[in-house]
């Protein structure tokens, strides 16, 4: 269980960065916080010719309010994250959703931008970002570019990154006024990765009916998916339990076949999205409703 | 074999430099090269704790982490625990409470608790299961290592006043 042998940059600058990805494409991997990265190259299911540790790079670990929105670079750890007042005060969700993420030994090294670059289908942020409309920022040999969270997971471990491209920030939305929210997911053990999650935002009208729906289910296929049909139902519709049962017996049936393996069947991972997004959809409209 | 780096970081105060190749791991530098073999090298992919080591004040697991990553930082390992022959009041309490019994896990353990109580030094038996949930003790010791946990929290509160 030792990493293969591979060669190591530590550039200073993105420009650099990106460098170093032209110069080795399609042999380099970027090394952010490394708690995804490093057991693969320990287990040898990644063999890159060269780590490009990003982490030398000055200015990239901010969280900050921009334009009422949170922008946090992509080297910013998750512990600080979840320590942040102001991400406390202004964005309980994603402080809610990071303490689900592996244990505090993990959050202190590993990065939000690694773990979405990373794009695990279990892994809680790729979750949040879709559900919250977030945008991601990289940078490659044309300059910046600018991706919605919609386009950025494209498949198991994989994302709209080119391999020449850095990702450099995440910016999310604050939500609007009265909508509430949940984050819900169920693991074996805490820390461990989720069997299943749900993200649900609703936003409530005057008269306690949904003006918005947006409901994200993750650890069931090879990207975060939204349960589109269950957002259609919920929408104009009084938010009341009955409306909650049927919007997770929808979301359960619209997602494709689940992932089977030892830790859970397919069958058990579609039962789980029918209850957590009952339950998802119950806690959110507590909220919007508070 | 690819280009040797060499590396300067101080570890429990000491400091060192030393020529690395980039796939060490941070354990087997402070185990091979540094021979600091207090810190265990247990799953070797961040799973189960015993390699545990602080980087910079903050725990995190030395064999997903690379000795080239560690460059410029301040590391402290379990060693630096014990002075002059007299266990560290965490040690002290693990000892107490029956918070070990093959010891394997115990280096880890030891050095997430130093962080937690650093940071905490009251915490709820939530928080002290947070930074336990980082760490697996085949032994089954899980509950004894709660006990020596606030035990420890305890002995060094009075040890402050």
């Amino acid at each position: 269980m030792k990493p293969p042998s591979f060669e190591y940059a530590a550039p200073k600058t993105v420009d650099e960065a990106v460098a170093l990805l032209r110069q080795h494409e399609g042999d380099a991997k970027i090394l952010a916080g490394g708690q995804s990265l490093m057991p693969l190259l320990n287990m040898r299911l990644a063999r890159p010719g060269l780590l490009v540790d990003v982490a030398r790079i000055d200015g990239l670990d901010y969280i900050r309010e921009v334009d009422g929105g949170l922008a946090i670079g992509a080297m910013a750890r998750q512990r600080s994250v979840e320590h942040s007042q102001l991400v406390q005060r202004r964005f309980p969700l994603l402080h809610t959703a990071i303490r689900h993420i592996a244990h505090p030994q993990n959050r202190n090294q590993g990065t939000v931008g690694g773990s979405l670059a990373h794009a695990d289908p279990a892994a809680e942020l790729p979750a949040v970002a879709l559900a919250l409309d977030a945008e991601l920022r990289a940078f490659g040999p044309a300059g910046e570019r600018r991706i919605k969270a919609a386009d950025f997971f494209v498949t198991y471990l994989t994302t709209a990154l080119e391999p020449t491209e850095v990702l450099t920030e995440v910016r999310f939305p604050q939500l609007p006024p009265r909508t509430g929210w949940s984050f819900v997911e169920l693991a074996r053990r805490h820390g461990d990765f989720a069997l299943t999650g749900v993200v649900a935002r609703l936003g409530v009208d005057n008269g306690g009916r949904c003006s918005a729906a947006q409901l994200v289910l993750f650890g069931v296929g090879a990207t975060p998916v939204r349960a589109r049909r269950a957002e259609q139902a919920l929408a104009g519709e009084k938010l009341e339990t009955p409306l909650f049962e049927q919007a997770g017996r929808m979301a359960s049936e619209e997602i494709e076949e689940p992932l089977s393996d030892v830790h859970a069947s397919a069958a058990y991972r579609r039962d789980l999205a029918r209850v957590l997004t009952r339950r998802a959809l119950t806690e959110a409209a507590s909220r919007a409703a508070a | 074999m690819a280009s040797p780096r060499r590396i300067r970081l101080k570890v429990n105060g000491q400091p060192h430099e030393a020529i690395v190749e980039p796939r060490t791991t941070l354990v087997d530098l402070l185990r091979g090269e540094l021979a600091l073999t207090g810190t265990h090298v247990g799953c070797e992919h961040g799973v189960c704790g015993a390699c545990t080591v602080l980087w910079n004040g903050k725990a995190v697991r030395s064999c997903i982490m690379l000795a080239v990553q560690a460059d410029g930082a301040e590391l402290m390992t379990v060693e630096a625990l014990a002075h002059d022959g007299q266990l560290h009041p965490i040690q002290q309490a693990f000892m107490e409470e029956h918070g070990l019994q093959c010891g394997f896990c115990t280096p880890g353990f030891l050095m997430s608790v130093y962080e937690l109580l650093q940071r905490n030094p009251n915490p709820t038996d939530e928080d002290i299961m947070e930074t336990l949930g980082g760490h697996l003790c085949r032994c089954t010791g899980y509950q004894a290592i709660l006990k020596s946990v606030r035990l420890a929290a305890q002995k060094l509160g009075a040890a402050q006043r």
